[in-house]
């Protein structure tokens, strides 16, 4: 039988969770045992070639590209997971939330005091680029999100022994100490 | 210190607890009380601005820019029923202005919760005026002559109302709309004739009787009265207080504005009667806000009371019988009608409920053992004295003795206030009012419950559906949810105090979740989530925080079908994120169409 | 004093007469949650967090006086849910977000968020929108932080038992502010009192932050009330919950 596939997105996050799922150290091969990774920027593998089992966000949705990204990633994987503080309630980013974009935009490119070689004060405008939203938004306000693992980022050990559960089918119990928010 | 607040506080009191008076003095004098003015008003009652400002933003109706005029429409769900949208486009067209603004020629314009003409709606207060039964052209006709200089009387639309709203105190155009009458509204009562027969009896005797009785509570949450006023009789202190409850903020019910308005003596007299039980010497009628245009009738009533030594030193020859009353103001908050935030309100704070025990019976007003009573409760007492006990219990049921005051609005072709024996089902309710093709009857206002056909048959009485008064009728043509449920949600929201989490946050949380159902991006789930969350208000501190999410749990239990309509077939999960609106304005500000 | 006997979850416990339920239960080693109570200080009840039921009836354990053969049921699946609920409630109202917040580790919501395994708020986030002000020469008073639990309100006052701080509207719009006059001229030790008293990270000293290494700030490694509690609650039992 093959192993479950599992997929791994950072949307606007900062790739900390991901960093932090390393973190599990020499777990890493027992991982490998127990799963495949397929597409995800640790594998450099970009599209969806067949139904995954499991799909890992790190990061809300501040851009357009973020929101398709992650409805690709509902239609792709039968369980997904909110990882960390950023896909769970929006995080850092989201402290922009609340002011208009226009305020942002104008900080980002026209006044913030790095901006000074914008001499002809315009905004990066190319259809390419992904559209920003009005806020950035927590990844369950876009899709449906299964389980939740919070934290900035959130312990290895945690993202491990829910790992181990969700794969093994066996009851979580963790310790006070891995679960927290920051 | 200038010299209108010093008048002010030599006429009010310097004190903190007067604190409600003095800005309502202000207020009334210079049409909005300055920051100049809290600064003052601080600094001569020991207080930090903070202090004034946040009992100020408590109420709904004290202003801290000035207007000429100010002009407050009601958009309770029977205002908004008659036409009220209407009336609110015609004002803010003539008016050249939104609501919430002040227009260039200094008129303010805002919209406010019920205020007690359900039966008589749209209606607007304009600077404590009643301008009933509004319509866009009736609109135009008073703000046009408001601004060609004219006074208000001058600009009444309709003939003076019914009753003694046509009086020289009242000088109204508000209808009573008395449509049947009982033992409390009939025409036989004889001022005096009660309380002469109380003071002839012990005041035991005197509870005894309320208590024979079975009277409860008219307000709503139907207490027995004689015991209250044994407990507030035994509570330990020398100095006690009656209170009148006449805040009436229950949209949908204005009983009690009809009673002031034509039984205003058997409410002193019942009042009086009560201080002779309880052993108070100072009376207060807590009245409402939108009730001010009463306040001659009120005040008139209490000289005439006095001449007639119903109040007084010496009250009808008994000797050491003293008891007198005085008005107090609200300034616009529903909670104020809760027994304990009245209080504080009273004493010059935000009406903040306070936690029970201690009742007010033990500890009420400035602490001393208090009772507050309904206008209604008031007067079934003299009644009472009058006729005895046994005699009362003739009326009504076994366990909801005597007759109840309805006020009936909505869809049916006799508004107005029935004088009902409890008992009666909502069928001959409805038949009773002429109400045909009725879909439902809100119970006991935004707090009480929303009734279907298939609840018809319950009985209006304390162990069936219980209600203060208010009934609304809603015909099929009604969209219950949105017109109905949705304006109670937010009613409740804006009239929440604030204080407890579960009515401030949850309230909010729910209103946001039946938006999205309306809104087409219902799912099943949220009808789950909508009941789980609405039991979270049951934690709340007083009844309006544990009723906040009535209006919702009551329409699913009973509509349930029109919350299935909202849901979407083909969806399990959906938010309401829409991608085109939420990249509208970024593409906006960088000059790009959007590319999806 | 007279003592009286109740129970606590069928537990047998005894108290003095009009003892406040949540200082009698800690007085017989149950913990009650609390997050607007501070001990000695007038109860406000504001977050109903202390829910439980006396006789079948909800009650804030920190506004209702114990009396004799009162029956409290505190650690109930349903009261569990009630309080999980409200703590959820409180962090979709404002802006916690715990990583940037120099409380975190110290803060009692987040803590009790810890202690009702609170993955994510099943509430919408309401991203307010709340001003940061530092009016005071001695505070930065961040509001996106705010949960009006009073306790500034209540304890802060100058000598003259005038407030520094006060609500300032009501329902959705209600909010707390600080008197502009006063902040300017508030004492350095008022201040610090003020953040000591605040449960969040709303109030917070100026030119001074993060004097405790994480790893060791109040609740990285002990739970929200183990110190009543006789036994040590260092484990839970987590799960991956579901939106």
């Amino acid at each position: 039988m093959s192993k479950p596939l599992v997929a791994t997105a950072s949307l606007a996050g900062c790739f900390g969770c991901h960093m932090s799922l390393l973190d599990i150290d020499e777990r890493i091969l027992k991982l490998v045992e127990l799963v495949d990774i397929g597409k995800s920027p640790v594998t450099d593998i970009k599209t969806f070639t067949q139904q995954y089992a499991v799909g890992i966000i790190e990061g809300g949705c501040c851009n357009s590209e973020n929101v398709h990204n992650l409805q690709e990633f509902r239609k792709n994987c039968d369980i997904l997971i909110s990882l960390g503080e950023c896909a769970i309630m929006g995080g850092l980013p989201a402290m922009r939330n609340g002011i208009p974009i226009e305020e942002c935009l104008n900080e980002a490119y026209l006044e913030g005091p790095t901006v000074h070689l914008n001499t002809e004060k315009i905004f990066p405008n190319d259809d390419e680029l992904p559209m920003l939203l009005d806020r950035v938004y927590p990844a369950h306000e876009i899709v449906k999100i299964d389980y939740f693992l919070p934290g900035c980022p959130p312990r290895a050990d945690l993202i491990w022994d829910a790992l181990v559960a969700l794969l093994t089918g066996k009851e979580l119990e963790l310790p006070y100490e891995v679960v927290k928010y920051d | 210190m200038s010299a209108l607040i010093q008048n002010i506080l030599i006429k009010v009191g310097q004190k903190k607890d007067r604190l409600l008076d003095i800005l309502l003095s202000v207020q009334e004098a210079e049409s909005f009380v300055s920051d100049e003015n809290i600064k003052i008003i601080a600094g001569s009652l020991q207080l930090s601005e903070i202090d004034v400002r946040q009992c100020m933003s408590f109420y709904h109706f004290f202003s801290t820019k000035p207007s000429r005029h100010r002009i407050f429409l009601n958009d309770s769900v029977m205002a908004n029923l008659m036409g009220g949208q209407k009336v609110k486009e015609a004002f803010e067209k003539v008016l050249n202005c939104k609501q919430g603004e002040i227009n260039a020629d200094g008129i303010g314009f805002y919209t406010t919760a019920c205020i007690g003409m359900s039966d008589q709606e749209p209606a607007a207060m304009i600077d404590g005026v009643i301008f009933p039964s509004l319509t866009p052209e009736r609109v135009r006709f008073v703000v046009e002559g408001i601004n060609q200089g004219k006074s208000l009387s001058d600009l009444y639309y309709l003939p003076l109302g019914d009753g003694r709203n046509g009086g020289a105190a009242l000088n109204t155009m508000v209808n009573s709309n008395i449509r049947k009458t009982g033992l409390l509204l009939d025409d036989y009562y004889k001022s005096g004739s009660a309380l002469t027969i109380a003071i002839e009896k012990s005041e035991l005797e005197v509870i005894g009787i309320v208590k024979t009785s079975g009277l409860r509570g008219r307000g709503g949450a139907g207490f027995p009265t004689g015991m209250k006023w044994e407990f507030c009789r035994s509570s330990e202190g020398a100095e006690k207080y009656i209170i009148c409850n006449a805040d009436e903020g229950e949209p949908g019910t204005f009983k009690d504005r009809v009673i002031l308005t034509e039984k205003i003596e058997m409410l002193l007299e019942g009042m009086t009667i009560a201080a002779y039980a309880i052993g108070a010497r100072e009376g207060i009628i807590y009245l409402r806000h939108e009730y001010q245009y009463m306040r001659q009738h009120i005040e008139n009533a209490l000289a005439v009371a006095r001449t007639k030594k119903m109040l007084g030193n010496n009250i009808l020859g008994k000797d050491g019988f003293d008891f007198d009353i005085r008005i107090q103001f609200g300034a616009g908050a529903y909670v104020c009608g809760e027994e304990s935030s009245l209080i504080e309100s009273m004493e010059g704070k935000r009406g903040e409920p306070r936690f029970k025990p201690p009742f007010p019976v033990q500890k009420g007003y400035h602490n001393k053992p208090t009772s507050v009573n309904n206008v209604e409760t008031f007067c079934k007492v003299c009644r009472i004295i009058e006729r005895g006990g046994e005699w009362y219990r003739r009326y009504g049921t076994k366990q909801s003795v005597g007759t109840k005051l309805l006020s009936i609005s909505g869809d049916c072709p006799r508004p107005g206030v029935y004088e009902i024996e409890w008992g009666m089902t909502l069928y001959q309710m409805l038949e009773m009012v002429g109400a045909t093709n009725t879909q439902a009857i809100q119970v006991g206002g935004p707090s009480g419950s929303l009734i279907g056909k298939t609840g018809f048959d319950r009985k209006i009485c304390y162990s069936d559906i219980s209600t203060g008064g208010s009934m609304m009728i809603f015909d099929q043509s009604r969209d219950l949810i949105k017109d109905v449920v949705l304006n109670f949600l937010e009613f409740f929201i804006d009239e929440s105090c604030g204080s407890c989490l579960s009515c401030r946050a949850c309230t909010q949380q729910i209103r946001n979740k039946l938006e999205k159902m309306i809104h087409g991006k219902g799912v099943s789930t949220d009808i789950e989530d909508l009941k789980k969350w609405a039991k979270f208000t049951l934690v709340s501190r007083c009844g309006l925080g544990q009723s906040a999410a009535n209006p919702i749990s009551t329409s699913i239990a009973n509509f349930p079908h029109l919350y299935q309509a909202m849901v979407q077939k083909e969806k399990d999960y959906d938010t309401c994120f829409d991608l085109a609106s939420a990249v509208a304005d970024s593409c906006k500000v960088v000059n790009r169409v959007p590319n999806f | 004093m007279e003592r009286v006997k109740f129970q606590i979850d069928n537990k047998d416990c005894e108290a003095l007469y009009g003892q406040m339920l949540v200082d009698a239960a800690r007085d017989n080693g149950v913990y009650i949650p609390t997050l607007c109570n501070m001990q000695d200080v007038k109860p406000c009840g504001s977050c109903r967090v202390c829910t439980v039921k006396v006789n079948g009836r909800y009650a804030t354990a920190c506004t209702t006086p114990v009396a004799c053969g009162m029956e409290i049921e505190s650690d109930t699946e349903e009261i569990h849910e009630i309080r999980k609920a409200l703590i959820e409630l409180i962090f979709a109202e404002g802006n916690h977000y715990c990583p940037t917040c120099e409380m975190s580790g110290n803060c009692e919501l987040q803590a009790l968020g810890y202690r009702f395994g609170m993955m994510v708020s099943r509430f919408p986030y309401q991203f307010p929108q709340r001003e940061i002000n530092t009016d005071c020469q001695h505070l930065i008073i961040d509001y996106n932080r705010c949960i009006r639990c009073k306790r500034c309100i209540r304890t802060i006052k100058d000598k003259k038992g005038k407030s520094y701080f006060a609500f300032i509207n009501r329902g959705d719009k209600l909010e707390v502010t600080m008197d502009k006059e006063m902040a300017k001229t508030m004492p350095l030790k008022v201040a610090e009192l003020a953040m000591e008293n605040c449960p969040v990270g709303a109030i917070l000293l100026k030119e001074t932050a993060y004097r405790v290494p994480i790893g060791e700030r109040r609740f990285d490694k002990k739970c929200i009330g183990s110190e009543i509690e006789e036994t040590d609650v260092k484990v839970f039992m987590g799960e991956l919950n579901n939106e």
